[in-house]
Protein backbone atom coordinates (compact mmCIF):
# COMPACT_ATOMS: atom_id res chain seq x y z
CA UNK A 1 0.00 0.00 0.00
CA UNK A 2 1.41 3.35 -0.88
CA UNK A 3 0.28 5.34 2.05
CA UNK A 4 3.23 7.62 2.27
CA UNK A 5 2.90 9.67 -0.87
CA UNK A 6 0.37 11.93 0.71
CA UNK A 7 0.70 12.00 4.42
CA UNK A 8 -2.14 13.72 6.20
CA UNK A 9 -0.81 16.88 7.70
CA UNK A 10 -3.03 16.72 10.72
CA UNK A 11 -2.66 13.22 11.96
CA UNK A 12 -6.25 12.48 12.73
CA UNK A 13 -6.86 8.95 11.66
CA UNK A 14 -9.96 6.92 12.21
CA UNK A 15 -9.53 3.86 14.36
CA UNK A 16 -9.01 1.05 11.86
CA UNK A 17 -11.90 -1.34 12.06
CA UNK A 18 -11.12 -4.02 9.53
CA UNK A 19 -8.13 -6.30 9.85
CA UNK A 20 -6.89 -4.98 6.52
CA UNK A 21 -7.13 -1.45 7.83
CA UNK A 22 -5.28 -2.41 10.99
CA UNK A 23 -2.54 -3.99 8.90
CA UNK A 24 -2.37 -0.87 6.78
CA UNK A 25 -2.16 1.21 9.89
CA UNK A 26 0.74 -0.87 11.14
CA UNK A 27 2.58 -0.52 7.83
CA UNK A 28 2.07 3.16 7.59
CA UNK A 29 5.23 5.16 7.88
CA UNK A 30 5.80 8.34 9.76
CA UNK A 31 4.05 9.98 12.66
CA UNK A 32 0.43 9.07 12.26
CA UNK A 33 -0.47 9.59 15.87
CA UNK A 34 0.79 12.15 18.23
CA UNK A 35 1.51 12.14 21.90
CA UNK A 36 1.42 15.88 22.06
CA UNK A 37 -1.29 16.60 24.62
CA UNK A 38 -2.19 19.95 23.10
CA UNK A 39 -2.74 18.26 19.78
CA UNK A 40 -4.83 15.56 21.38
CA UNK A 41 -6.88 18.22 23.10
CA UNK A 42 -7.61 19.96 19.83
CA UNK A 43 -8.69 16.78 18.17
CA UNK A 44 -10.75 16.25 21.20
CA UNK A 45 -13.26 13.85 22.42
CA UNK A 46 -14.31 10.29 22.25
CA UNK A 47 -15.03 8.12 19.24
CA UNK A 48 -18.77 8.55 19.80
CA UNK A 49 -18.24 12.23 19.69
CA UNK A 50 -17.05 11.44 16.23
CA UNK A 51 -14.13 13.79 16.41
CA UNK A 52 -10.98 11.89 15.97
CA UNK A 53 -11.72 8.27 16.53
CA UNK A 54 -8.87 8.30 18.98
CA UNK A 55 -9.56 6.55 22.21
CA UNK A 56 -9.81 9.10 24.97
CA UNK A 57 -6.97 9.20 27.40
CA UNK A 58 -8.98 9.66 30.55
CA UNK A 59 -7.06 11.59 33.08
CA UNK A 60 -8.97 13.40 35.79
CA UNK A 61 -8.07 16.75 34.27
CA UNK A 62 -9.84 15.84 31.04
CA UNK A 63 -12.94 14.35 32.58
CA UNK A 64 -15.03 17.52 32.60
CA UNK A 65 -14.59 17.80 28.83
CA UNK A 66 -16.54 14.64 28.24
CA UNK A 67 -19.78 16.22 29.27
CA UNK A 68 -19.14 19.32 27.25
CA UNK A 69 -22.19 19.83 25.13
CA UNK A 70 -21.59 23.45 24.33
CA UNK A 71 -21.13 24.74 20.83
CA UNK A 72 -17.83 26.38 21.52
CA UNK A 73 -15.73 23.65 19.99
CA UNK A 74 -17.64 23.51 16.74
CA UNK A 75 -14.74 24.87 14.74
CA UNK A 76 -11.36 23.18 15.08
CA UNK A 77 -8.21 25.24 15.42
CA UNK A 78 -6.96 24.54 11.92
CA UNK A 79 -8.20 26.86 9.15
CA UNK A 80 -11.06 25.44 7.10
CA UNK A 81 -10.42 23.81 3.74
CA UNK A 82 -13.36 25.61 2.21
CA UNK A 83 -15.41 28.45 3.51
CA UNK A 84 -18.59 30.02 2.18
CA UNK A 85 -19.75 33.45 3.27
CA UNK A 86 -23.25 34.80 2.60
CA UNK A 87 -23.76 32.65 -0.45
CA UNK A 88 -27.04 33.22 -2.30
CA UNK A 89 -28.16 31.49 -5.46
CA UNK A 90 -30.82 32.65 -7.90
CA UNK A 91 -32.34 30.60 -10.69
CA UNK A 92 -33.65 33.41 -12.87
CA UNK A 93 -35.91 35.47 -10.60
CA UNK A 94 -36.28 32.79 -8.00
CA UNK A 95 -33.93 32.79 -5.03
CA UNK A 96 -32.97 29.22 -4.20
CA UNK A 97 -30.44 29.91 -1.47
CA UNK A 98 -30.22 32.75 1.01
CA UNK A 99 -27.03 33.94 2.73
CA UNK A 100 -25.47 30.62 3.58
CA UNK A 101 -22.22 30.73 5.54
CA UNK A 102 -20.38 27.57 6.45
CA UNK A 103 -16.89 26.18 6.82
CA UNK A 104 -15.76 22.77 5.65
CA UNK A 105 -12.81 21.23 7.45
CA UNK A 106 -10.36 18.60 6.37
CA UNK A 107 -10.84 16.18 9.20
CA UNK A 108 -14.56 16.57 9.61
CA UNK A 109 -17.11 15.10 7.26
CA UNK A 110 -19.85 17.67 6.83
CA UNK A 111 -23.37 16.47 6.07
CA UNK A 112 -26.11 18.62 4.55
CA UNK A 113 -29.62 17.51 5.41
CA UNK A 114 -33.03 18.96 4.72
CA UNK A 115 -36.24 18.31 2.80
CA UNK A 116 -36.31 18.25 -0.99
CA UNK A 117 -35.89 21.66 -2.55
CA UNK A 118 -34.28 23.17 0.53
CA UNK A 119 -31.15 24.18 -1.39
CA UNK A 120 -28.63 21.71 -0.01
CA UNK A 121 -27.67 20.30 -3.42
CA UNK A 122 -27.67 23.78 -4.89
CA UNK A 123 -25.21 24.83 -2.22
CA UNK A 124 -23.02 21.78 -2.73
CA UNK A 125 -22.89 22.57 -6.44
CA UNK A 126 -21.65 26.08 -5.69
CA UNK A 127 -18.53 24.69 -4.08
CA UNK A 128 -17.02 23.57 -7.38
CA UNK A 129 -19.06 25.94 -9.55
CA UNK A 130 -21.23 23.25 -11.03
CA UNK A 131 -24.00 25.85 -11.11
CA UNK A 132 -22.04 27.57 -13.90
CA UNK A 133 -23.45 24.90 -16.18
CA UNK A 134 -26.99 26.20 -15.57
CA UNK A 135 -27.44 29.32 -17.75
CA UNK A 136 -30.02 31.05 -15.51
CA UNK A 137 -28.16 30.44 -12.28
CA UNK A 138 -26.52 33.38 -10.53
CA UNK A 139 -24.38 33.01 -7.42
CA UNK A 140 -23.46 35.80 -5.03
CA UNK A 141 -21.34 35.83 -1.91
CA UNK A 142 -17.88 34.52 -1.29
CA UNK A 143 -16.52 30.98 -1.53
CA UNK A 144 -12.91 30.22 -0.76
CA UNK A 145 -10.75 27.15 -1.18
CA UNK A 146 -7.66 27.44 1.01
CA UNK A 147 -8.31 31.18 1.12
CA UNK A 148 -8.44 31.42 -2.67
CA UNK A 149 -11.54 32.97 -4.25
CA UNK A 150 -13.38 30.20 -6.07
CA UNK A 151 -15.76 32.61 -7.78
CA UNK A 152 -13.02 34.78 -9.29
CA UNK A 153 -13.42 35.23 -13.03
CA UNK A 154 -9.85 34.09 -13.65
CA UNK A 155 -10.36 30.87 -11.72
CA UNK A 156 -9.68 27.88 -13.96
CA UNK A 157 -12.92 25.98 -13.49
CA UNK A 158 -11.57 22.72 -14.91
CA UNK A 159 -8.69 22.89 -12.48
CA UNK A 160 -11.08 23.78 -9.66
CA UNK A 161 -13.20 20.72 -10.35
CA UNK A 162 -10.09 18.57 -10.27
CA UNK A 163 -9.34 19.95 -6.82
CA UNK A 164 -12.96 19.74 -5.71
CA UNK A 165 -14.28 16.44 -7.01
CA UNK A 166 -17.88 15.33 -7.09
CA UNK A 167 -19.81 12.08 -6.79
CA UNK A 168 -23.44 12.06 -7.88
CA UNK A 169 -26.62 10.37 -6.78
CA UNK A 170 -26.79 7.96 -9.68
CA UNK A 171 -23.57 6.14 -10.47
CA UNK A 172 -22.46 7.54 -13.82
CA UNK A 173 -19.40 5.68 -15.08
CA UNK A 174 -18.24 6.47 -18.60
CA UNK A 175 -19.23 3.77 -21.11
CA UNK A 176 -15.62 2.68 -21.20
CA UNK A 177 -13.48 0.11 -19.44
CA UNK A 178 -13.00 0.17 -15.71
CA UNK A 179 -9.38 1.16 -16.26
CA UNK A 180 -10.28 4.00 -18.61
CA UNK A 181 -12.89 5.36 -16.22
CA UNK A 182 -10.22 5.96 -13.60
CA UNK A 183 -7.36 6.79 -15.99
CA UNK A 184 -9.30 9.45 -17.88
CA UNK A 185 -8.91 12.25 -15.34
CA UNK A 186 -5.20 11.83 -14.60
CA UNK A 187 -4.54 11.60 -18.34
CA UNK A 188 -6.31 14.83 -19.32
CA UNK A 189 -4.78 16.63 -16.37
CA UNK A 190 -1.34 15.30 -17.30
CA UNK A 191 -0.76 13.71 -13.91
CA UNK A 192 1.11 10.72 -15.31
CA UNK A 193 4.22 10.83 -17.47
CA UNK A 194 4.38 7.14 -18.28
CA UNK A 195 2.03 4.24 -18.77
CA UNK A 196 3.28 2.49 -15.66
CA UNK A 197 2.73 5.62 -13.63
CA UNK A 198 -0.83 5.83 -14.92
CA UNK A 199 -1.36 2.20 -14.01
CA UNK A 200 -0.07 3.00 -10.56
CA UNK A 201 -2.56 5.84 -10.15
CA UNK A 202 -5.45 3.63 -11.30
CA UNK A 203 -4.50 0.88 -8.89
CA UNK A 204 -4.04 3.29 -6.00
CA UNK A 205 -7.36 4.99 -6.65
CA UNK A 206 -9.26 1.73 -6.96
CA UNK A 207 -7.65 0.51 -3.75
CA UNK A 208 -8.64 3.65 -1.89
CA UNK A 209 -12.15 3.31 -3.19
CA UNK A 210 -12.23 -0.26 -1.87
CA UNK A 211 -12.86 -1.70 -5.32
CA UNK A 212 -9.46 -3.08 -6.34
CA UNK A 213 -9.89 -6.60 -5.05
CA UNK A 214 -13.19 -6.94 -6.87
CA UNK A 215 -12.05 -5.66 -10.27
CA UNK A 216 -8.29 -6.17 -10.54
CA UNK A 217 -8.69 -9.15 -12.87
CA UNK A 218 -11.14 -7.45 -15.21
CA UNK A 219 -9.94 -3.92 -15.64
CA UNK A 220 -10.72 -4.00 -19.34
CA UNK A 221 -14.39 -4.83 -18.82
CA UNK A 222 -16.91 -2.06 -19.19
CA UNK A 223 -17.51 0.09 -16.12
CA UNK A 224 -21.24 -0.05 -16.76
CA UNK A 225 -21.21 -3.83 -16.33
CA UNK A 226 -20.49 -3.48 -12.61
CA UNK A 227 -23.20 -3.58 -9.93
CA UNK A 228 -24.68 -0.29 -8.72
CA UNK A 229 -22.56 -0.21 -5.56
CA UNK A 230 -19.43 -1.08 -7.52
CA UNK A 231 -20.23 1.59 -10.09
CA UNK A 232 -20.54 4.17 -7.32
CA UNK A 233 -17.20 3.15 -5.85
CA UNK A 234 -15.78 3.34 -9.39
CA UNK A 235 -17.04 6.91 -9.58
CA UNK A 236 -15.38 7.64 -6.24
CA UNK A 237 -12.15 6.09 -7.55
CA UNK A 238 -12.50 8.32 -10.63
CA UNK A 239 -12.90 11.38 -8.41
CA UNK A 240 -9.92 10.37 -6.27
CA UNK A 241 -7.67 9.66 -9.27
CA UNK A 242 -7.02 13.34 -9.98
CA UNK A 243 -5.82 13.75 -6.39
CA UNK A 244 -8.52 16.21 -5.27
CA UNK A 245 -8.51 18.11 -2.00
CA UNK A 246 -12.24 18.13 -1.47
CA UNK A 247 -14.84 15.51 -2.38
CA UNK A 248 -18.47 16.53 -2.70
CA UNK A 249 -21.05 13.76 -2.59
CA UNK A 250 -24.62 14.38 -3.65
CA UNK A 251 -26.73 11.56 -2.19
CA UNK A 252 -24.12 8.98 -3.14
CA UNK A 253 -26.05 6.05 -1.67
CA UNK A 254 -29.65 6.75 -2.53
CA UNK A 255 -29.58 4.33 -5.45
CA UNK A 256 -27.74 1.61 -3.55
CA UNK A 257 -28.74 -1.35 -1.39
CA UNK A 258 -27.83 -1.39 2.34
CA UNK A 259 -24.68 -3.46 1.89
CA UNK A 260 -23.32 -1.24 -0.87
CA UNK A 261 -24.35 1.76 1.25
CA UNK A 262 -22.38 0.42 4.21
CA UNK A 263 -19.33 -0.01 1.99
CA UNK A 264 -19.55 3.58 0.78
CA UNK A 265 -19.99 4.81 4.36
CA UNK A 266 -16.98 2.80 5.50
CA UNK A 267 -15.09 4.31 2.58
CA UNK A 268 -16.06 7.81 3.68
CA UNK A 269 -14.64 7.01 7.12
CA UNK A 270 -11.38 5.84 5.56
CA UNK A 271 -11.09 8.84 3.25
CA UNK A 272 -11.66 11.29 6.05
CA UNK A 273 -8.56 13.26 6.95
CA UNK A 274 -7.10 12.69 3.49
CA UNK A 275 -9.80 14.74 1.78
CA UNK A 276 -12.30 17.26 3.04
CA UNK A 277 -15.68 15.64 2.47
CA UNK A 278 -19.13 17.19 2.19
CA UNK A 279 -22.13 14.95 1.66
CA UNK A 280 -25.75 15.68 0.87
CA UNK A 281 -28.10 12.99 2.10
CA UNK A 282 -31.79 12.41 2.59
CA UNK A 283 -31.05 9.61 4.96
CA UNK A 284 -30.65 11.15 8.38
CA UNK A 285 -29.29 7.98 9.86
CA UNK A 286 -26.59 8.16 7.23
CA UNK A 287 -25.76 11.74 8.15
CA UNK A 288 -25.59 10.62 11.76
CA UNK A 289 -23.36 7.70 10.88
CA UNK A 290 -20.81 9.31 8.57
CA UNK A 291 -20.51 12.94 9.55
CA UNK A 292 -18.99 14.93 12.38
CA UNK A 293 -20.72 18.18 11.46
CA UNK A 294 -24.27 18.56 10.18
CA UNK A 295 -25.97 21.51 8.54
CA UNK A 296 -29.74 21.59 8.29
CA UNK A 297 -31.23 23.47 5.33
CA UNK A 298 -34.82 24.58 5.00
CA UNK A 299 -36.45 26.75 2.34
CA UNK A 300 -33.13 28.01 1.01
CA UNK A 301 -31.70 28.90 4.39
CA UNK A 302 -29.20 27.14 6.54
CA UNK A 303 -31.18 26.82 9.75
CA UNK A 304 -28.63 25.17 11.98
CA UNK A 305 -25.06 23.97 11.85
CA UNK A 306 -23.31 22.07 14.60
CA UNK A 307 -21.75 18.90 15.85
CA UNK A 308 -23.62 15.93 14.43
CA UNK A 309 -23.96 14.46 17.91
CA UNK A 310 -25.65 17.62 19.14
CA UNK A 311 -27.90 18.05 16.12
CA UNK A 312 -29.33 14.57 16.57
CA UNK A 313 -29.72 14.62 20.34
CA UNK A 314 -30.45 18.22 21.16
CA UNK A 315 -30.90 20.59 18.23
CA UNK A 316 -31.29 24.25 19.08
CA UNK A 317 -33.83 25.17 16.43
CA UNK A 318 -37.43 24.09 16.43
CA UNK A 319 -37.38 23.51 12.66
CA UNK A 320 -34.41 21.18 12.97
CA UNK A 321 -36.12 19.33 15.78
CA UNK A 322 -39.31 18.90 13.77
CA UNK A 323 -37.45 17.69 10.71
CA UNK A 324 -35.19 15.14 12.33
CA UNK A 325 -37.92 13.71 14.55
CA UNK A 326 -40.23 13.25 11.58
CA UNK A 327 -42.75 15.96 12.44
CA UNK A 328 -42.02 18.23 9.55
CA UNK A 329 -44.76 19.33 7.18
CA UNK B 1 -36.14 24.13 24.85
CA UNK B 2 -38.09 22.52 22.06
CA UNK B 3 -41.77 21.78 22.21
CA UNK B 4 -43.29 18.76 20.61
CA UNK B 5 -45.23 21.12 18.40
CA UNK B 6 -47.28 18.61 16.52
CA UNK B 7 -47.55 14.89 16.06
CA UNK B 8 -45.26 12.84 13.88
CA UNK B 9 -46.05 12.53 10.22
CA UNK B 10 -46.11 8.82 10.97
CA UNK B 11 -49.02 8.47 13.40
CA UNK B 12 -47.99 5.02 14.64
CA UNK B 13 -44.82 6.60 16.01
CA UNK B 14 -46.91 8.87 18.27
CA UNK B 15 -48.94 5.90 19.44
CA UNK B 16 -45.80 3.94 20.31
CA UNK B 17 -44.36 6.80 22.35
CA UNK B 18 -47.67 7.43 24.12
CA UNK B 19 -47.98 3.75 25.00
CA UNK B 20 -44.49 3.82 26.48
CA UNK B 21 -45.31 6.90 28.54
CA UNK B 22 -48.56 5.34 29.70
CA UNK B 23 -46.63 2.31 30.93
CA UNK B 24 -44.39 4.57 33.02
CA UNK B 25 -47.44 6.31 34.52
CA UNK B 26 -48.97 2.96 35.34
CA UNK B 27 -45.76 1.76 37.02
CA UNK B 28 -45.54 5.02 38.96
CA UNK B 29 -49.10 4.62 40.23
CA UNK B 30 -48.39 1.08 41.40
CA UNK B 31 -45.13 2.03 43.14
CA UNK B 32 -46.72 4.99 44.86
CA UNK B 33 -49.60 2.81 46.06
CA UNK B 34 -47.19 0.09 47.23
CA UNK B 35 -45.25 2.49 49.49
CA UNK B 36 -48.40 4.05 50.94
CA UNK B 37 -49.98 0.66 51.47
CA UNK B 38 -46.84 -0.85 53.07
CA UNK B 39 -46.74 2.07 55.47
CA UNK B 40 -50.44 1.70 56.31
CA UNK B 41 -49.95 -2.01 57.01
CA UNK B 42 -46.99 -1.18 59.25
CA UNK B 43 -48.99 1.26 61.32
CA UNK B 44 -52.20 -0.78 61.44
CA UNK B 45 -50.38 -4.13 61.88
CA UNK B 46 -52.15 -5.47 58.76
CA UNK B 47 -50.25 -8.68 57.99
CA UNK B 48 -52.53 -9.73 55.17
CA UNK B 49 -52.24 -6.36 53.46
CA UNK B 50 -48.46 -6.52 53.80
CA UNK B 51 -48.40 -9.95 52.16
CA UNK B 52 -50.44 -8.50 49.31
CA UNK B 53 -47.93 -5.66 48.83
CA UNK B 54 -45.14 -8.24 48.55
CA UNK B 55 -47.20 -10.19 46.03
CA UNK B 56 -48.12 -7.13 43.97
CA UNK B 57 -44.48 -6.27 43.39
CA UNK B 58 -44.47 -8.92 40.68
CA UNK B 59 -46.73 -6.67 38.62
CA UNK B 60 -44.15 -3.91 38.70
CA UNK B 61 -41.44 -6.32 37.65
CA UNK B 62 -43.55 -7.45 34.71
CA UNK B 63 -44.30 -3.87 33.69
CA UNK B 64 -40.61 -3.03 33.74
CA UNK B 65 -39.90 -5.89 31.37
CA UNK B 66 -42.74 -4.73 29.14
CA UNK B 67 -41.40 -1.16 29.14
CA UNK B 68 -37.93 -2.32 28.23
CA UNK B 69 -39.27 -4.49 25.42
CA UNK B 70 -41.29 -1.65 23.96
CA UNK B 71 -38.47 0.87 24.28
CA UNK B 72 -35.98 -1.40 22.51
CA UNK B 73 -38.55 -2.13 19.83
CA UNK B 74 -39.26 1.56 19.37
CA UNK B 75 -35.57 2.37 19.02
CA UNK B 76 -35.12 -0.44 16.50
CA UNK B 77 -38.19 0.25 14.40
CA UNK B 78 -38.65 4.01 14.62
CA UNK B 79 -35.08 5.30 15.03
CA UNK B 80 -36.18 8.15 17.32
CA UNK B 81 -34.15 11.36 17.24
CA UNK B 82 -33.56 14.35 19.48
CA UNK B 83 -36.39 14.89 22.00
CA UNK B 84 -38.02 11.59 20.99
CA UNK B 85 -34.80 9.73 21.62
CA UNK B 86 -34.31 11.43 24.97
CA UNK B 87 -37.89 10.55 25.86
CA UNK B 88 -37.42 6.87 25.10
CA UNK B 89 -34.10 6.64 26.91
CA UNK B 90 -35.63 8.42 29.91
CA UNK B 91 -38.58 6.02 29.92
CA UNK B 92 -36.18 3.09 29.85
CA UNK B 93 -34.19 4.42 32.80
CA UNK B 94 -37.20 5.60 34.79
CA UNK B 95 -38.86 2.20 34.56
CA UNK B 96 -35.80 0.68 36.23
CA UNK B 97 -35.90 3.23 39.03
CA UNK B 98 -39.64 2.85 39.61
CA UNK B 99 -39.21 -0.91 39.80
CA UNK B 100 -36.60 -0.27 42.46
CA UNK B 101 -39.02 1.91 44.41
CA UNK B 102 -41.41 -1.04 44.33
CA UNK B 103 -38.68 -3.19 45.85
CA UNK B 104 -38.38 -0.77 48.76
CA UNK B 105 -42.13 -1.03 49.35
CA UNK B 106 -41.81 -4.79 49.31
CA UNK B 107 -38.94 -4.63 51.77
CA UNK B 108 -41.00 -2.47 54.13
CA UNK B 109 -43.97 -4.83 53.82
CA UNK B 110 -41.77 -7.80 54.64
CA UNK B 111 -40.81 -6.18 57.94
CA UNK B 112 -44.44 -5.71 59.03
CA UNK B 113 -44.77 -9.19 60.69
CA UNK B 114 -41.48 -8.62 62.50
CA UNK B 115 -42.73 -5.39 64.01
CA UNK B 116 -46.08 -6.70 65.18
CA UNK B 117 -45.55 -6.10 68.88
CA UNK B 118 -43.85 -2.73 68.82
CA UNK B 119 -45.56 -0.26 71.08
CA UNK B 120 -46.50 3.28 70.15
CA UNK B 121 -43.02 4.75 69.96
CA UNK B 122 -42.29 8.18 68.56
CA UNK B 123 -40.40 7.24 65.36
CA UNK B 124 -43.36 5.14 64.27
CA UNK B 125 -45.56 8.20 64.24
CA UNK B 126 -43.09 10.12 62.05
CA UNK B 127 -42.79 7.46 59.35
CA UNK B 128 -46.20 7.91 57.66
CA UNK B 129 -45.62 11.64 57.18
CA UNK B 130 -42.14 10.98 55.78
CA UNK B 131 -43.57 8.39 53.41
CA UNK B 132 -46.29 10.81 52.36
CA UNK B 133 -43.70 13.35 51.21
CA UNK B 134 -41.61 10.71 49.43
CA UNK B 135 -44.57 9.20 47.57
CA UNK B 136 -45.75 12.72 46.74
CA UNK B 137 -42.37 13.30 45.10
CA UNK B 138 -42.74 10.10 43.06
CA UNK B 139 -46.24 11.12 42.04
CA UNK B 140 -45.28 14.63 41.00
CA UNK B 141 -42.09 13.67 39.20
CA UNK B 142 -43.96 11.19 37.03
CA UNK B 143 -46.55 13.86 36.31
CA UNK B 144 -43.64 16.08 35.28
CA UNK B 145 -42.46 13.32 32.95
CA UNK B 146 -45.89 13.05 31.36
CA UNK B 147 -46.13 16.84 31.00
CA UNK B 148 -42.44 17.20 29.95
CA UNK B 149 -42.27 19.87 32.65
CA UNK B 150 -38.63 20.55 33.58
CA UNK B 151 -39.54 23.18 36.17
CA UNK B 152 -41.84 20.81 38.02
CA UNK B 153 -38.97 18.30 38.07
CA UNK B 154 -36.72 20.91 39.70
CA UNK B 155 -39.37 21.59 42.35
CA UNK B 156 -39.56 17.88 43.17
CA UNK B 157 -35.83 17.81 43.87
CA UNK B 158 -36.16 20.65 46.32
CA UNK B 159 -38.48 18.55 48.48
CA UNK B 160 -35.89 15.84 49.02
CA UNK B 161 -34.37 17.86 51.87
CA UNK B 162 -37.54 17.43 53.90
CA UNK B 163 -37.34 13.65 53.50
CA UNK B 164 -33.68 13.69 54.53
CA UNK B 165 -34.54 15.77 57.61
CA UNK B 166 -37.20 13.27 58.60
CA UNK B 167 -34.71 10.47 58.24
CA UNK B 168 -32.23 12.33 60.39
CA UNK B 169 -34.69 12.85 63.24
CA UNK B 170 -36.04 9.29 63.03
CA UNK B 171 -32.47 8.02 63.14
CA UNK B 172 -31.74 10.03 66.28
CA UNK B 173 -34.97 9.01 67.97
CA UNK B 174 -34.33 5.33 67.25
CA UNK B 175 -30.79 5.63 68.53
CA UNK B 176 -32.03 7.06 71.81
CA UNK B 177 -34.67 4.37 71.96
CA UNK B 178 -32.02 1.67 71.54
CA UNK B 179 -29.78 3.16 74.20
CA UNK B 180 -32.60 3.23 76.68
CA UNK B 181 -33.08 -0.51 76.59
CA UNK B 182 -31.17 -3.15 74.62
CA UNK B 183 -34.46 -5.02 74.17
CA UNK B 184 -35.47 -2.25 71.78
CA UNK B 185 -32.56 -2.84 69.45
CA UNK B 186 -34.26 -5.53 67.32
CA UNK B 187 -37.34 -3.64 66.26
CA UNK B 188 -35.49 -0.32 66.20
CA UNK B 189 -33.09 -1.74 63.66
CA UNK B 190 -36.03 -2.82 61.52
CA UNK B 191 -37.62 0.60 61.81
CA UNK B 192 -34.32 2.20 60.86
CA UNK B 193 -34.28 0.12 57.69
CA UNK B 194 -37.85 1.16 56.97
CA UNK B 195 -36.88 4.82 57.36
CA UNK B 196 -33.81 4.27 55.18
CA UNK B 197 -35.97 2.69 52.48
CA UNK B 198 -38.31 5.67 52.47
CA UNK B 199 -35.34 8.00 52.35
CA UNK B 200 -34.06 6.11 49.30
CA UNK B 201 -37.45 6.53 47.63
CA UNK B 202 -36.93 10.29 47.89
CA UNK B 203 -33.46 9.96 46.37
CA UNK B 204 -34.83 7.91 43.50
CA UNK B 205 -37.55 10.47 42.86
CA UNK B 206 -34.74 13.04 42.61
CA UNK B 207 -32.91 10.84 40.10
CA UNK B 208 -36.06 10.54 38.03
CA UNK B 209 -36.42 14.32 38.18
CA UNK B 210 -32.96 14.66 36.66
CA UNK B 211 -33.91 12.28 33.85
CA UNK B 212 -37.15 14.18 33.25
CA UNK B 213 -35.21 17.43 33.10
CA UNK B 214 -32.76 16.05 30.55
CA UNK B 215 -35.52 14.50 28.44
CA UNK B 216 -37.44 17.76 28.40
CA UNK B 217 -34.58 20.18 27.78
CA UNK B 218 -31.61 18.24 26.42
CA UNK B 219 -29.44 19.78 29.11
CA UNK B 220 -28.48 18.55 32.54
CA UNK B 221 -30.19 19.82 35.65
CA UNK B 222 -26.84 20.31 37.34
CA UNK B 223 -25.83 22.72 34.56
CA UNK B 224 -28.99 24.77 34.57
CA UNK B 225 -28.58 28.52 34.77
CA UNK B 226 -29.26 30.19 38.10
CA UNK B 227 -29.30 26.98 40.10
CA UNK B 228 -28.82 27.38 43.80
CA UNK B 229 -25.54 25.98 45.05
CA UNK B 230 -26.00 22.85 47.10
Amino acid sequence: MDMKEKMPITPVTPVPTTSAAIAAEANREGPVTTDDPAQAEREGATPLDGEGGKLPNLSMAQLPNIQDSSDEQIAPAAPPKMSAQDVSVFYGEKQALRDVSIKIHNDLVTAFIGPSGCGKSTFLRCLNRMNDTIPTARVTGCIELDGEDVMASDMDVVQLRARVGMVFQKPNPFPKSIFENVAYGPRIHGLATSKSELQGIVEKSLKRAGLWEEVKDRLQESGTALSGGQQQRLCIARAIAVDPEVILMDEPCSALDPIATAKIEELIHELRGRYAIAIVTHNMQQAARVSQRTAFFHLGEMVEYGKTSNIFTNPREQRTQDYITGRYG
Amino acid sequence: MQQQASGHTLKAFDEDIERLRALISQMGGLAEHAITEAMRCLIQRDLEGAAQVVKDDKKLDALEVETEKRAVQLIALRAPMAADLRDVVAALKISGVVERIGDYAKNIAKRVPLLEDVGKIEPLSLLPEMARIATGMVHDVLDAFVERDAEAAVRVCERDNAVDDFYESIFRALLTHMMEDPHNIGHSAHLLFVAKNVERVGDHATNIAEMVYYAATGTYMADRPGKSPR
